[in-house]
């Protein structure tokens, strides 16, 4: 049925234009993946993906679970009765039971130090719609939002796609282990405004996806007060609360705003979902909390476009409300985050790869300034190129995270087993042992024989990682259609 | 949570703010006054009947039945083995296997008049989001489709919130049983023209809500002339093509297309859901398909704001590729829609109620002009309106909330309710038009 186009079909501007982020330079690593996938019997040479941030450390204890508590489901023997009322139900609000479960889960994963009220939370199509309906609740278009680099790359698909929001990035730095400064917000807010550009709110993700870190109290403050000086919405993007392994404990914005006598909580909105934290990123639970009641109201409405499946709503809510299985879940997740954490980072420290140290997330943050050939992003390009053709592993350069200085790389470890990581902490050792130990013969011809594939662009503009192309890739074959 | 100090007003968007969510308007008082004394037979038999919601509850037994007699196949099995593999499943082509049973279940719906390709198959959590997905797709801010009055009254969300997409009405009316003419696609693209508003596609329903019927073929034939001629899209949404009461009388604008050989067809772009025909409006299940490659690719990358549960496609994938169950739930379904809608109609003709011919759907559109004698007006029927709503305690639909351009009509839905219950509203709208018979 492919019909050929006589070119007339004008499609919408947001139809045609580069912002689902799929054309970017870095769909190589995806390429090299798809063509050629590691499988520990089938293909022990193939490229391992290590841009892919899933969480599939625990699997089996909801498994257990799920055998444990058949009347969780509405298809078994034991739950079918409540069939009809659940496939029935599509209110905006959300099972009550649901909420009540998402609400208990929030506030342990908090570790109880904040309590979250079931009305003020709203669902959506994963965190990803998520953001997106809250930026259609706070932004017109071409208004902006300040963002903290490096950054989640999909969130100029998320936020500047459809609702037409601009990203004006905050640039952090090693120099300090990329916190964000007062400094930073102020001349970037500055910056915006002398550009005539309106900013209307400031969004982050904490823990930070890339760098794996949670941000600290004393931070969080200051954002807290950067943003109700100049009278613009924080939305804290929590999507990893849950997996941070060691201390400094999470510290979300809920809590630090509980001591925040003059914080205008109109200005205060929580993203969260289960894709990381639980790992069950197919079930497509966003959440958005906020403390201001018109977009409680507004995003409530909005989230007709994206409503969670109330048979998932109903499987999630008998899970999530079992106080003993959460408080199980989280102990073990964090636990076995923290040995996968803690032995690939060992495993690097042998050849001298050191990481931003971290306490959270499914990923490290990867310092190879070392073994570029030049401290360029034009050098980051060419090094990635090398990690994926020769060291056969799909990492993600920094600058798909539009991070201000090259040679910083996302890894993630864990979505793999044990084996895997192995297999690729050898490849890495070998590799970094042939670099160097290389002679400077090698260099010239490393040097001359690679050949960018790709335009030569401005490394500042915002282009994307594959990262989060692949599952959503146009590939024939993406690495996660493993259920058919 | 701290004191509460008076703050400067932080904005919200303009989307926010705006009312084109269309909560607020006087209809609402309706869904109010339900939800403050619902019926129920039991424990509160003089309450307020609901017959504004379109779903369909006549055919969940058969859903049921299959769970009991599949139930490894609609869950994750003994010892939950596919559990992981599903819960990570995030691909926004969707499970394969589910849509090539939605594919094979649109066929099957369709008579095997026409064919289905699962590679055009977009999922979306929804025909709400399918119809706001589109429309971000084939029109910019500002520009417009037009929609057949009268309409279903989400699409003014649906279509305009988020999108700011215009909607220009092609007026219809009773005197041809509402069908939409080559005359009035005409004036109501003029009217757009002379409103300096571009026209990016029409959209229609089929079968329509609130009408319950369906679309004649040369009313389609036509319509694909017209858009082919203004070289803009069309929309086909064909959310209740499978309660169509009889199979022959439903004319997909896709065994159109196939008849001409697919010429012209990749401005055609065909909106579908389970929560009609299935009656799982809470399990979000809608699809497009689109004729038009690019359509497919944009689509499918948008889906990403609005995917399906993958638990959700699992159990539906094994459900809908049992053919011999689609089958005969389809046929079964059918004929309990038929024996309603006839149940209805036939109670309100023998006190003097006349509805449109309906062949489909989950309701019927009855003519109340008669009684809105000298105040045939929007106020008129408001007015009825509130009568039906606080002395007959019906909620029903006012043919205004659809933006019918004749006062006097609407629609009251019959599958949302037992058979017993659908006796009790009859009764109450015979007492009804005795009492009024006798002023």
């Amino acid at each position: 049925m492919g019909l050929s186009h006589r070119g007339l079909q004008l499609l919408s501007n947001i139809a045609t234009n580069d912002k689902h982020g799929e054309n970017s330079p870095y769909f190589d690593g995806w390429k090299a993946y798809d063509t050629n996938p590691f499988h520990p019997t089938n293909n022990p040479e193939g490229v391992i993906q290590m841009g892919l941030a899933e969480n599939q450390l625990c699997p089996d204890l909801i498994e257990e679970w799920i055998r444990n508590n058949p009347e969780a489901s509405i298809c078994t023997a034991e739950g079918v009765n409540w069939f009809r009322y659940i496939a029935n139900f599509q209110d905006y609000h959300g099972l009550p039971e649901f909420r009540n479960a998402v609400a208990n889960y929030m506030s342990k994963t908090r570790g109880g130090k904040v309590k979250f009220d079931p009305d003020r939370i709203l669902m959506s199509g994963g965190a990803t719609g998520a953001n997106e309906l809250i930026m259609f609740c706070l932004a017109n278009p071409g208004e902006a939002f300040l963002v903290p680099s490096p950054f989640y790359p999909a969130f100029i698909r998320d936020l500047c796609w459809r609702p037409r929001v601009q990203l004006v990035p905050v640039e952090c730095h090693s120099s300090n282990n990329f916190m964000i400064t007062r400094e930073a917000l102020e001349d970037a807010y500055k910056k915006a405004k002398e550009d005539n550009i309106n900013i209307k709110g400031l969004i982050l993700t904490n823990p930070s996806n890339p760098l794996g870190s949670t941000v600290d109290r004393e931070t969080l403050r200051s954002i807290v007060s950067f943003i109700n000086e100049k009278n613009i919405h924080l939305v804290c993007d929590e999507i990893y609360a849950a997996t941070v392994f060691r201390a400094p404990c999470f510290v979300s914005v809920s809590e630090v705003i509980q001591d925040m006598e003059h914080c205008n909580l109109n200005l205060i909105h929580i993203v969260y979902s289960l894709s990381k934290d639980m790992g069950l990123p197919g079930f497509r639970v966003g959440i958005i909390y906020s403390y201001n009641d018109e977009v409680v109201s507004c995003g409530r409405k909005m989230s007709s476009f994206g409503l969670v499946s109330s048979q998932t709503q109903y499987f999630l809510a008998a899970l999530l409300s079992d106080d003993k299985f959460v408080d199980k879940y989280l102990g073990e997740s964090a636990r076995r985050l923290e040995q996968r954490h803690s032995h690939f980072t060992k495993g690097l420290e042998k050849v001298n790869i050191t990481c931003l140290p971290s306490n959270a997330g499914l990923f490290c943050w990867m310092n190879l300034r070392g073994l570029l050939k030049e401290q360029t992003f034009e050098g980051e390009m060419m090094l990635w190129r090398v990690i994926i053709n020769e060291v056969k592993l799909n990492v993600s350069p920094g600058s798909s995270f539009n991070c201000s200085e090259p040679g910083w790389f996302r890894v993630c470890f864990a979505n793999m087993d044990d084996q895997t990581v192995d297999i690729a902490l050898k490849r890495i050792r070998a590799f970094v042992g042939k670099e160097t130990g290389s002679k400077p013969v090698e260099h010239k011809r490393w040097k001359s024989n690679l050949r960018l594939s790709f335009s030569s662009r401005r490394f500042e503009e915002n282009v994307m990682s594959p990262h989060m192309m692949s599952p959503h890739s146009p590939m024939p074959r993406s690495p996660l259609v493993k259920a058919t | 949570m701290g004191i509460e100090i008076e703050q400067p007003c932080v904005q919200l968007s303009k989307v926010a703010v705006s009312e084109t969510h269309g909560e607020d308007s006087p209809y609402f008082a309706g869904w109010k006054a339900y939800d403050e004394n619902p019926y129920d037979e039991l424990t509160n038999p003089s309450g307020v009947i609901q017959m504004g919601l379109a779903e369909n509850q006549v055919s969940f037994d058969l859903l049921e039945k299959y769970l009991e007699e599949h139930s490894e196949a609609s869950t994750w099995g003994k010892g939950a083995p596919g559990f992981r593999e599903n819960a990570l499943f995030q691909d926004y082509h969707g499970l394969k296997s589910f849509r090539t049973a939605m594919a094979s279940f649109m066929e099957q719906i369709r008579g095997g008049r026409a064919k289905f390709d699962p590679e055009r198959v977009v999922l979306t959590a929804g025909a709400t989001a399918a119809n706001e997905l589109l429309t971000f797709i084939i029109a910019n801010p500002g520009e417009a489709l037009l929609v057949p009055t009268p309409y279903y009254p989400g699409f003014d969300r649906d279509l305009r919130w988020r999108t700011g997409v215009n909607i220009v009405p092609i007026h219809c009316d009773s005197s041809n049983n509402f069908q939409i003419t080559p005359e009035a696609l005409e004036a109501a693209y003029k009217e757009a023209e002379e409103k300096n508003t571009r026209v990016k596609g029409v959209l229609i329903t089929n079968p329509s809500n609130p009408l319950g019927a369906t679309i004649q073929r040369r009313v389609l034939e036509n319509i694909l002339d017209f858009v082919t001629r203004k070289n803009i899209h069309l929309v086909s949404d064909e959310i209740y093509s499978g309660s169509v009461f009889s199979s022959s009388e439903f004319v997909s604008v896709a065994e159109i297309l196939e008849s001409r050989g697919y010429k012209n067809s990749e401005r055609v772009h065909i909106v579908y859901s389970l929560s009609k025909d299935l009656g799982l409006p809470g399990f979000r299940v809608g699809t497009i398909y689109s004729y038009n490659d690019k359509v497919v690719t944009t689509a499918r990358r948008m889906s990403s704001f609005t995917l399906i549960s993958s638990q959700t496609q699992h159990l539906l994938a094994s459900m809908l590729s049992d053919k011999s169950f689609t089958e005969k739930y389809i046929k079964t379904n059918r004929e309990r829609l038929r024996k309603r809608y006839q149940m209805m109609v036939e109670g309100l003709k023998s006190v003097g109620i006349e509805c449109l011919k309906g062949n489909a759907g989950l309701f019927c559109w009855m003519n109340l002009s008669p009684l809105l004698e000298n105040k045939a007006t929007r106020e008129g029927e408001l007015e009825l309106w509130n009568a039906i709503l606080h002395e007959v305690k019906l909620n029903i639909s006012p043919g205004s909330s659809c933006h019918c351009s004749e006062p006097g009509w609407f629609r009251v839905c019959f599958a949302n309710m037992s058979e017993q219950t659908l006796d009790v509203a009859l009764d109450r709208i015979r007492s009804f038009m005795e009492r009024i018979r006798k002023y």
